[in-house]
C-alpha cells in the first residue's frame, strides 16, 4: 500500500496572461473549453481530503484567469484543506483580495520575473506587469495574507538575486523561494538561453548561504540549485506517487506536472474514475513507486531512498530513456549527456521562446 | 526569546487534526509537521496569552517534571519553530 498524499497541486487553468518562457506548463496547453468546472473541482477537493491530502496549491496558468475563483477556494476550506494560491498577481483586484480574505484563503505565493520593470516585463512578455504586481503585493500587506515571493532564477536575473531578497523583505514576505528553472515544460524550450553559467551559481550560492544567516527569523529562504550543476540528483516530488500529487484542468491527474512528457504512459481522469483510485491502482502511479522499478545502479546506491533515482522526466528529456537513472548524477553513464549539453549552454544568446496560449 | 516572551501562531499557521491519518498536524504556508506527544502538549497552550514561562510551569506541573529543565526544552522547540516562522513572538 502506498503512502497516502500531503499536497495537491491543482492546475485549475492554462490561460494566462503573462508569457513567461520557463512556465512549467507543458507545450500542449489544455484549451478553455476542456476545463472541469466549479462544482467538478469542488468533488476534487472533497476526494483529495478523503484521500489523505492536507495542503492545496491552486495554480495555474494564471488561477485568477477563474472567474470562480473565490468559490473554489470556499470549497477547498470546506473540504478542511490548507489553501495556498500560487498566482502572478495579474488578474486580482483589491475587490477580489478581499473576497479572497473573507473566503478564507490561507496564503498566496506571488511570482516575481525581475526586480525591475524593464527586465520584468521582458520576461513575463506582459507590458505594465510589474507595476500590476507591486501593487497586489501591497494589497496582500495590508489584508495581511502571509506572502511567499516565488523568484524564477535564470541567467539573465540570477545577478539580482542580492535585489530580489531585499525585494522579499520590503513586501513583507515571509519566506522567499528562489527557485532556479527546473527544465521541464517551456524552459526546456529555452534552456540554453535560460541555463545560468557555473560562476553565476557559484555567486549565488554564496549570497544565498550570507542571506540565510542575516535573515534569520525575519525571512525564510528556501533556494532550488539549478541541478545540471548538482552532482546528485534532486529527490523528485520527493519520489514518484508517494506525497504529491497533479491535477490537470481537464481533470488529468499526475505525479508530477511534467509526467506527460513520457509517452508510454497513460494518465486518467478523475472524471473517470475516483482520485483514490488513480493514485492507489493506476499503472501510470505505480510505474516509477518505491524502488522495484530502479536500475541496478540506483537500487544498489545507498542513497535510493534519499534521492529516489531522481527526476523521470529531466532522465527522458535528456537521455530518451524515463527509467535510467537522473543523468544528474555523477555515478551514471548519463552524466556525460548532460555536461556536453553544459559546455554547450550558457553562450547563446537569441531570443526567448515565449510560452503560447 | 526570554522566558517572558509570548508565543503565538502567525496568521496562515494552524494546528489540525489530520483525519485520515488520525494525527496531530501544525499546518503553514507549503508545510506539514506532524506532531509527537511533545509538540502537542506545547502548541495547544500556544494560545497567544500565555508566556513560555507559563507554559513551561504549566508543563512541568503535568508531567511532574523540573521547570528549568522544561523550560530549556520549550524554549528550544518554539526556537525551532521561529526560524521557520511558524511561531512569533509577542514580548513583554
Amino acid at each position: 500500500m502506498p503512502d497516502l498524499p500531503l499536497a495537491m497541486l491543482a492546475e485549475l487553468t492554462h490561460r494566462c496572461p503573462l508569457m513567461c518562457p520557463y512556465c512549467s506548463n507543458p507545450q500542449e496547453l489544455t484549451a478553455r473549453d476542456r476545463e472541469l468546472t466549479t462544482e467538478q473541482w469542488a468533488d476534487v477537493f472533497r476526494q483529495a481530503a478523503d484521500l489523505g491530502v492536507l495542503q492545496l496549491h491552486l495554480s495555474g496558468g494564471e488561477p485568477a484567469s477563474r472567474r470562480d475563483l473565490v468559490e473554489l477556494v470556499i470549497a477547498a476550506r470546506e473540504a478542511g484543506l490548507y489553501t495556498n494560491l500560487i498566482t502572478s498577481g495579474i488578474g486580482l483586484t483589491e475587490a477580489r483580495l478581499e473576497a479572497l480574505n473573507d473566503a478564507g484563503l490561507d496564503h498566496i505565493q506571488l511570482s516575481v520575473q525581475g526586480v525591475r520593470a524593464e527586465i520584468a516585463d521582458r520576461i513575463g512578455g506582459y507590458k505594465g506587469g510589474f507595476d500590476r504586481k507591486m501593487q497586489v503585493a501591497d494589497h496582500i500587506a495590508r489584508l495581511g495574507f502571509p506572502l511567499t515571493l516565488n523568484a524564477v532564477m535564470h541567467r539573465d536575473n540570477l545577478d539580482d538575486l542580492p535585489a530580489t531578497i531585499a525585494m522579499a523583505e520590503r513586501l513583507g514576505a515571509r519566506r522567499i523561494e528562489i527557485a532556479c528553472v527546473q527544465f521541464q515544460g517551456w524552459a526546456l524550450a529555452n534552456r540554453a538561453r535560460l541555463q545560468p553559467t557555473r560562476a553565476q551559481v557559484d555567486r549565488a550560492k554564496g549570497i544565498v548561504r550570507d542571506a540565510v544567516e542575516q535573515m534569520k527569523r525575519r525571512l525564510v529562504i528556501d533556494f532550488v540549485p539549478p541541478d545540471y550543476y548538482s552532482d546528485l540528483p534532486k529527490a523528485c516530488m520527493s519520489g514518484w506517487g508517494s506525497t504529491g500529487l497533479n491535477v490537470t484542468p481537464d481533470g488529468t491527474v499526475l505525479p508530477c506536472h511534467a509526467a506527460q512528457t513520457i509517452p508510454h504512459l497513460i494518465f486518467e481522469r478523475v472524471t473517470d474514475r475516483p482520485l483514490a483510485a488513480i493514485w492507489h491502482d493506476s499503472p501510470a502511479f505505480n510505474a516509477y513507486r518505491g524502488t522495484d522499478w530502479m536500475p541496478d545502479l540506483c537500487r544498489s546506491c545507498d542513497r535510493r531512498e534519499v534521492d529516489f533515482g531522481g527526476c523521470r522526466c529531466q532522465a527522458l528529456a535528456i537521455l530518451g530513456d524515463a527509467s535510467a537513472p537522473d543523468p544528474v548524477c555523477r555515478k551514471s553513464p548519463g552524466r556525460a549527456v548532460l555536461d556536453a549539453l553544459l559546455a554547450e549552454e550558457g553562450k547563446a544568446d537569441d531570443t526567448y521562446i515565449y510560452r503560447r496560449t | 526569546m526570554t522566558p517572558q516572551s509570548v508565543p503565538y501562531l502567525p496568521r496562515g499557521v494552524r494546528c489540525a487534526h489530520d483525519r485520515v491519518r488520525g494525527v496531530p498536524v501544525l499546518l503553514g504556508p507549503e508545510r506539514v509537521l506532524m506532531l509527537d506527544q511533545i509538540g502537542t502538549e506545547v502548541l495547544s497552550r500556544v494560545t497567544g496569552t500565555q508566556s513560555v514561562r507559563a507554559i513551561s510551569e504549566d508543563l512541568a506541573r503535568t508531567f511532574a517534571a523540573p521547570r528549568d529543565q522544561i523550560e530549556t526544552d520549550v524554549m528550544e522547540y518554539l526556537g525551532d519553530l521561529a526560524e521557520k516562522r511558524l511561531v512569533e513572538f509577542k514580548h513583554a
